[in-house]
């Protein structure tokens, strides 16, 4: 039965999802999808995904990491890659092309794997000599890795160097960012609810304890850093490959992290339903502030930065503590019931 | 031979910079644990208090070494008054909340040092004035500049100076105990606000002289100028052993050697990465740095 | 049920959006009131000083063409967007501009990768965009709805090779660029080929990046090969320092850049610039009436001197007018065709678009000079295309 559930749940999610991108590629009779907005809501999803993504990492496992970026860097670039430098040739394979549903499909999947496991390889080598130490050695490293990271590709022609990638075919739609973007709520959902969370909530708690419990904290942590970079690469694979979006070592930088540290800290750092509001509200507001910020040069990010800064000493669990938006809560408010008798 | 000469001036030049900075990042840190992010901002910002008043003084069109010396030390009281008030309204609010809000705070607070000055310095560089002319020296075919002469004299003295501070004089015993335990301090009737306070004044007013010195050198001065550099002289402090004051003056010197030497070979294009490179490998083989290790005393 | 529920929730989230942002399209253009014509550039940022010139150049132009009465019987008004120097923003910008504000045809950007990624928006809806001084030679080579009104890099190398090798009799010369711009990387590139190409020395480019403020370690590797002429290729924020630390280092020869020198934190260089030489796409010394006419307009109502990004957008706003009286109408693919085969006469030089949607037009080289608390560009010479 609850397989069945779930499967169900499954299906209707990609239905949708495959209804939606439908209305956003071709529109229904005369109504289009304003491509403004569409661009928006795409740039959400990719946000989305970083931002729960880093929550893994910096809420659940209480390890702090601001070198998001890096990590979207090296996913997206290697993502771009497979699909400028192979795209055709696999898409030939299955005798069909890059503008072809079917071919389009296979290909971004392909492409997005490579890019999660080059992602991943790199979490595992920023992650095992810094995760032994103190807490701040990791940010300091990971900030100096995505450093590291931007260096290189601006020494890559084949990338596109300092021009950005922007030989990338747009193949990202809707449906992908999406599907992505829930995916990896699921993927974090599950995480913190298994034993694994348990294990990474113990090592926030106190990470001696956790060690004299018998628990190897640094496998752990590891093993979090690694699954949290390779979703940050496949947000990189989705954001480098959508329309007019090409990857920039310049737009892949310290301040690109920040901004997503400063969704989850906004939304509250460890819960999910916030990191996704946080995403979702600091991609709207900069937009909706375009004029505010034309006046005013830089303001943007002051606001971010006092954002920061107050959250941190007036309400550092941010806006929703740790605690979730779920049915099970809703209904909680709504008929004031024991979560128990619910279940 | 000159060539290599020459290079070994221009690395020693660039490593006092950062072992300028590089000596405040690593007080601030011995006595807090905090990792202050702000600190290179706040380079910045002595450097455009430098910038105004020299200025008002219009020490551009007549250059004067008492001038000089009054900008210095006027840049330095006005970020030694920034740096308390960050830390009285920023730092001290969360010096009690987890070790990742100090974190996020000071990212917050280097943040708003950056794009504040932006908003009120504008983005565009300015010319610093030069309060003292630039002379080069010229000695068998090696070239160096009086100001880049000074940035060295002057780190090596501050570097003294701390060290004499921090080890002979009563407030460096406080700074000592606080760094060791803040709680027993404490109740040993230290008053560690005071004390904290006092370290966040004195690392501020030498990032300023820094910014001061720095900007002499090489006269332009933008909001973002203390970014990167702050940055390589975090690193700096790490390399030669965080909270360990020659360590610092070592890890800059290496760093700048180290970047001149990258500039002129055929990998010039990987310079930035190096300080970052040579983190990570420090990490994985002396996590305490050069001179750092678990027994040596700290700050 | 509890994992599900984040995820639908997204999703409700989702569908909400996009009933919001159901709008009926219209294919009809507006054919009363204000013509809009989008401009996006780097107004914040460390492009800034491009984007704030480029703006009063395309705004100046804009009034002059409103004052004597518009376009088709209709004023033009200017949309501006800020895209805070990156590539990201630029492409936002344009979105907004072309879907939301329904522009007729967009102005910007000035650094070549920022015009790079939005080009493909207006190559999709078919709105014109005439980028005034991306050099990048791929810009234009997204499709046919990107135009262009200044020379493009492998000319401008050209025009650097040859002033070097002719005119300054150099045999042997280094290059410093900035790795993290192409405009840089794409211009060494070509002075490396043409100088080569003309029988000369080309000793392997050294490299930084902006924001950079030390380039003593690499200017001293430059020194011990003894170049005859230094190339900087990059922007005039670094140009500026690196002519002063050159000059500290006791290398006296002749420092020559590009375009993107023009800036005003090039005067942070100071009398370290004299003895350096910039190709430029106009100089304000040209008597001819129009440049004259610019320049002093530009002067009194900005008061200082206009520099050549304000030149270039004030030529592509005049292209724009032109080419909008000519196709008589506002609609995206008559307007391309229009610009298409333009042939007006501009501040920088007659515009003329030729089939790969770029304008040839020759290249001044001026030498900079320093005096008296301010920095002035003197013509030297003029190098055509061919």
């Amino acid at each position: 039965m609850r397989v069945t559930t779930k499967i169900l749940a499954t299906a209707a999610t990609v239905g949708v999802l495959l209804g939606l991108n439908y209305l956003f590629e071709y529109g229904f009779g005369d109504f289009r999808i304003n491509a403004y907005y569409a661009r928006i809501l795409n740039l959400i999803g990719i946000n989305v995904i970083l931002a729960v993504s880093l929550n893994l990492i910096n809420g659940l496992a209480g390890q702090f990491s601001i070198g998001h970026a890096g990590f979207m860097a090296v996913g997206g670039y290697s993502a771009t890659f497979v699909t400028v430098y192979y795209g055709r040739a696999i898409a030939g394979l299955l005798g069909s092309s890059l503008d072809d549903a079917t071919g389009a499909a296979v290909v971004m999947t392909i492409s997005l794997l490579t890019g999660a496991a080059a992602a991943a390889l790199a979490g595992l080598a920023v992650g095992i000599p810094s995760l032994r130490l103190r807490g701040d050695y990791l940010a300091i490293v990971t900030l100096g890795f995505s450093e590291i990271i931007r260096v290189i590709i601006l020494n890559i022609p084949a990338v596109g160097g300092a021009t950005g990638f922007t030989a990338a075919i747009p193949i990202t739609n809707f449906f992908w960012i999406f599907a992505v973007a829930i995916l990896t709520i699921v993927i974090v959902r599950n995480i913190a609810a298994s034993t694994f969370g348990r294990v990474l909530a113990t090592i926030r708690g106190d990470e001696i304890a956790a060690e004299a419990m018998g628990i190897s904290t640094t496998r752990y942590k590891v093993l979090a850093f690694v699954i949290s970079a390779a979703l940050a690469g496949v947000a990189g694979g989705l954001s480098g490959q959508l329309f007019a979006n090409p990857l920039n070592p310049q737009n892949l930088n310290f301040v690109r992290s920040i901004e997503i540290i400063v969704m989850i800290v906004i939304g509250g750092i460890g819960s999910i339903s916030g990191a996704v509001f946080g995403a979702t509200a600091l991609t709207i507001l900069p937009e909706a502030l375009r004029r505010l910020d034309q006046q005013f040069p830089g303001l943007r990010m002051v606001t971010y930065a006092l954002l920061l800064i107050l959250t941190m000493i007036f309400r550092p669990q941010g806006l929703f503590g740790r605690r979730e938006v779920s049915w099970a809560w809703l209904r909680r408010r709504g008929q004031d019931r024991p979560a128990a008798a619910i279940k | 031979m000159d060539t290599v000469l020459q290079q070994l001036i221009n690395g020693l030049s660039l490593g006092a910079i950062y072992a300028l900075i590089a000596l405040g990042y690593t007080m601030v840190y011995g006595v807090l644990r905090l990792i202050n992010f702000a600190h290179g901002d706040v380079y910045m910002l002595g450097a455009f208090a430098g910038y105004y008043l020299a200025n008002a003084l219009d020490l551009d069109a007549s250059p004067s070494i008492l001038g000089a010396i009054v900008v210095t030390l006027g840049a330095m009281a006005i970020c030694a008054v920034i740096g308390v008030l960050i830390e009285r309204f920023a730092y001290r609010p969360v010096r009690h909340h987890p070790r990742l809000a100090s974190l996020i705070t000071a990212i917050g607070v280097s943040l708003l040092l950056e794009y504040g000055g932006q908003v009120v310095f504008g983005a565009n560089p300015r010319f610093f004035p030069q309060m003292i002319r630039a002379e080069v020296y010229s000695v068998g075919g090696v070239q160096i500049t009086n100001q880049n002469l000074l940035i060295i004299v002057v780190a090596v003295i501050v570097m003294f100076g701390l060290e004499f501070i921090v080890h002979r004089t009563r407030i460096g015993k406080a700074m000592r105990a606080t760094s060791f335990n803040l709680s027993v301090a404490k109740l040993m009737g230290i008053n560690t606000d005071y004390v904290i306070a006092f370290t966040f004044a004195l690392g501020s007013a030498l990032a300023a002289a820094g910014g001061v010195m720095v900007a002499l050198a090489i006269p332009r001065i933008d909001p973002l100028m203390g970014l990167m550099t702050g940055l390589k002289a975090f690193v700096a402090a790490v390399l030669g052993g965080i909270g360990n004051i020659p360590g610092a003056m070592i890890g800059g010197v290496l760093i700048g050697l180290l970047e001149t030497w990258l500039s002129a070979t055929a990998y010039s294009t990987y310079r930035d990465a190096a300080a970052f490179a040579v983190l990570i490998l420090i990490l994985l083989f002396r996590p305490a740095g050069i001179l750092g290790s678990a027994t040596v005393e700290k700050v | 049920m509890d994992c599900a529920s984040t995820a639908w929730l997204l999703l409700a989230a989702v569908l909400l959006s996009t009933v919001a942002c159901e709008r009926k399209s219209d294919g009809v253009a507006d054919t009363t009131g204000d013509i809009p014509v989008g401009f996006y550039g780097s107004l914040t940022g460390d492009g800034a000083s491009f984007g704030q010139s480029s703006r009063e150049g395309a705004e100046l132009a804009v009034d002059e063409l409103n004052a004597a009465g518009g376009v088709l019987g209709r004023k033009l008004r200017l949309l501006v967007e800020d895209d805070q120097s990156k590539p990201e923003e630029a492409s936002n910008a344009v979105t907004k501009l072309v879907t939301q504000d329904k522009v007729v045809a967009v102005i910007g950007e000035v650094a070549s990768r920022r015009t790079l990624a939005a080009a493909p928006i207006a190559q999709r809806y078919q709105i014109p965009m005439i980028t005034p001084a991306s050099t990048n030679e791929k810009v234009t080579e997204v499709g046919d709805y990107v135009f262009r009104v200044c020379f493009i890099d492998p000319f401008q190398g050209e025009v650097l090779a040859k002033f070097a090798y002719n005119d300054l009799k150099a045999r042997k010369v280094a290059i410093l660029r900035d790795q993290s711009q192409d405009y840089s990387v794409g211009l060494t590139d070509s002075v490396a080929q043409h100088f080569t190409r003309l029988g000369g020395q080309v000793l392997p480019p050294v490299s930084y990046s902006s924001g950079d403020a030390d380039f003593k370690a690499a200017l001293t590797r430059i020194r011990s090969d003894k170049p005859d002429v230094l190339f900087a290729t990059g922007y005039y924020s670094e140009a500026a320092i690196i002519t002063r630390q050159a000059r500290e280092l006791g290398m006296k020869m002749p420092i020559l850049g590009g375009d993107g020198w023009v800036g005003d934190a090039l005067q942070n260089g100071r009398e370290a610039l004299n003895n350096t030489y910039i190709s430029n796409h106009y100089s304000g010394d040209n008597p001819d009436p129009i440049v004259q006419n610019f320049v002093s307009t530009y002067k009194k109502r900005f008061n200082r001197d206009p520099d050549a990004i304000a030149a270039l957008a004030y030529d592509a706003i005049k292209v724009l007018a032109d080419s909008l009286a000519r196709a008589q109408s506002t609609n995206g693919p008559k307007l391309r065709e229009a610009i298409a085969s333009a042939d007006v006469p501009g501040v920088t030089g007659r515009l003329k678009m030729n089939a790969k949607r770029n304008v040839d037009k020759p290249a001044v080289v001026q030498e900079v000079t320093y005096a008296g608390g301010k920095v002035t560009f003197v013509y030297k010479t003029t190098i055509n295309p061919g």
